[in-house]
């Protein structure tokens, strides 16, 4: 039995079609991403699954269970806002067992949760605090608390990490990964990032103007994209497109890794100026300047150096490139 | 050097307009209270004097005290002005919470509609106001007073709540929703104590106009039984004869209530008013 199935999902605003027929399943213990660039309809998708927004047609199912038209108390699930959405009111325990109290759990069993939960994520100290005196990681970790308290059948992340910085968020996306492998939950996780994508997720879902993309393991995504916007959109540094026709290829763009390309002073297929380099240690970037192509990105692992303004030629990795029609659809060999 | 001084200079030119103001806006409560507790003759020697021993007189008080049933009139007007003030607070905050929550068809249209009470003035439905109150046999009572003054405060209730509750978070609701609670739990657990100030500012600007309102208490509730003190205050108020004192004397009266309500709001509508400008 499935976690979470939707089946022809769809949503319209008015006239405007965001969800367009949506199919689904995601299996009990999966950690399933949905990502996509802004106005994907990633977030309405993930309300509507808590069931905030309507669903104009198609079916959602939880556990096996219609929930189609009931209300979000009542779905058994748990969502953690960006905006961490504590009660400013509440006191941290109380904040973390309202939605028990709420369903008539008794006090005792509340208070045992809760410790539970504070103690999964170190705030047992924090307790008798308003969220107005916590910091935003402290605040994101009592959201995730309140969700756990809960013991739902599904975990709903609505961008949780967006407002943290990059330091607490990376702390805090190992963390999320350290609570789906203790909990063993279903989880349902919205992002605009790849790399909290690629890093959390069993299996993305790629959205982009309320269609699915491609769904898949992040790797298979990376190493298998059905067609270019999927290829350009997971990855960073993005996929190189050269225009295949310059190559004397039959296919209309060629999708190129930035650490596919190989990058050469002395000579290759395609000659260049470098306008940019970025040595990051580990990895140095190469942005280079073509007449055919536009401009490129060469990923070379440790260090290296080449002059900027200097003229460099790229050789494709042919073998490991992906090739697209027109349309932007793969042409699988 | 030259910034800290002209900061200064700055500073002591606000400081003299703002205190020029405030005596403008005070004087005339001034006048009103010093001449309460002077004799009926020094009121109309020096009306800007001082009282002295000489010219120290409670009589204005004893009047008022004494006659008619001045506790009844401030009794009718403190129970008005409550009522009006919890009806117009309860229904406002509940009409702005359903026009800045749902999606509804009309919403914007049926926003404008309640806000529009905002530029006409309810005096202009005076007729057709007292027809109603004569055909639902409400006139020379209270409840008649207490309809025409929530339904007077109602617009600008709606008006500067559903902006305040715009602002409020709508994961903060969701969140609500989530945990089970209902949409009242929602509106009277979550939302109201977070536009508290708002609230505040909605109290305040309802209950002074309806405190020191004499129309209609004139029109709708002359009867010794329902006057309100600004309408009791009228009998010393003659066609030929004014009993200055009494009058004087009534009025300083019917400013403390009304302080004691301000001081109560004031501090929620200094944050209400300070809200966005300052995080």
């Amino acid at each position: 039995m499935d976690a979470l199935t939707l089946t022809q999902v769809t949503k319209k605003f008015g006239r405007t079609q965001v969800i367009d027929g949506i199919d689904l399943a995601v299996a009990p213990g999966e950690f399933c991403v949905f990502v996509g660039p802004s106005g994907c309809g990633k977030s309405t998708l993930l309300r509507m699954i808590a069931g905030l927004e309507d669903v104009t047609s198609g079916q959602i199912a939880i556990g096996g269970r219609q929930v189609t038209d009931l209300p979000p108390a009542r779905r058994e699930i748990a969502m953690v806002f960006q905006s961490y959405a504590l009660y400013p009111h509440l006191s941290v325990r109380d904040n973390m067992g309202l939605a028990l109290r709420q369903a008539g759990t008794p006090k005792a069993e509340v208070l045992a949760s809760t410790d539970r939960a504070a103690d999964m994520l170190s705030l047992t100290a924090l307790l008798d605090r308003r969220p107005a005196d916590l910091s935003g990681g402290q605040r994101q970790r009592v959201a995730i608390g309140r969700a756990i308290v809960r013991r739902p059948k599904l975990f709903l992340f609505d961008e949780p990490l967006s407002n943290l910085d990059a330091a607490l968020r990376v702390a805090t996306r190992i963390e999320i990964a350290r609570l789906h492998r203790e909990l063993g939950a279903t989880m349902i996780y919205v992002t605009h990032d790849q790399v909290e994508a690629m890093t959390l997720a069993h299996k993305i879902v790629v959205l982009r103007a309320g269609r699915v993309e491609q769904v898949g393991a992040p790797m298979d995504l990376y190493n298998d994209p059905d067609n270019r916007f999927v290829a350009g959109f997971i990855g960073s540094p993005a996929m190189n497109f050269l225009d295949a026709g310059a190559l004397g290829l039959r296919s209309d763009s060629l999708g190129v890794r930035p650490e596919h390309l190989a990058i050469s002073a002395q000579g290759g297929t395609i000659p260049g100026r470098v306008s940019h380099l970025e040595r990051l240690g580990g990895e140095t970037l190469s942005y280079v300047q073509t007449e055919a192509h536009g401009l490129l990105t060469v990923r070379q692992f440790g260090e290296h150096d080449h002059a900027v303004d200097g003229p460099v030629w790229l050789t494709p990795d042919l073998e490991r490139a992906f090739h697209f029609n027109a349309e932007g659809q793969r042409m699988r060999a | 050097m030259s910034v800290a001084r002209r900061s200064m200079a700055r500073s002591i030119a606000a400081h003299a307009v703002l205190i020029a103001y405030v005596l403008i806006a005070l004087f005339p409560v001034f006048v009103i209270v010093i001449n309460s507790v002077k004799s009926r003759r020094a009121i109309f020697a020096d009306p800007l004097a001082l009282p002295t021993a000489e010219t120290f007189d409670l009589v204005g008080y004893h009047t008022v005290l004494r006659q008619g049933d001045f506790l009844l009139y401030f009794q009718n007007s403190m129970i008005v002005t409550v009522a009006s003030l919890a009806l117009v607070l309860l229904f406002g905050a509940m009409a702005a919470f359903a026009l800045s929550e749902y999606r509804f068809w009309g919403n914007s249209l049926m926003g404008l509609y309640l806000a529009l009470g905002i530029m006409i003035p309810i005096r202009l439905g005076t007729v057709v106001i007292l027809q109603m109150m004569v055909a639902g046999g409400l006139v020379n009572t209270l409840t008649a007073l207490v309809l025409v003054y929530t339904a007077q405060g109602l617009p600008l209730a709606v008006f500067i709540l559903s902006e305040f509750m715009r602002g409020v978070s709508d994961d903060l609701k969701n969140a609500g929703r989530i945990d089970g609670l209902s949409e009242y739990a929602i509106f009277f657990r979550l939302v109201l104590p977070l536009v508290r100030p708002a609230m505040a500012t909605v109290a305040v600007f309802t209950m002074i106009p309806i405190w020191n309102d004499l129309w209609f208490p004139l029109i709708l509730a002359p009867s010794e039984a329902t006057k309100t003190i600004t309408l009791g205050s009228q009998v010393f108020i003659g066609q030929f004869v004014t009993n200055w004192n009494a009058v004087l004397a009534a009025l300083s009266l019917a400013i403390l209530p009304v302080l004691v309500m301000y001081l109560i709001f004031s501090r929620q509508l200094i944050r209400g008013i300070t809200a966005g400008a300052v995080k």
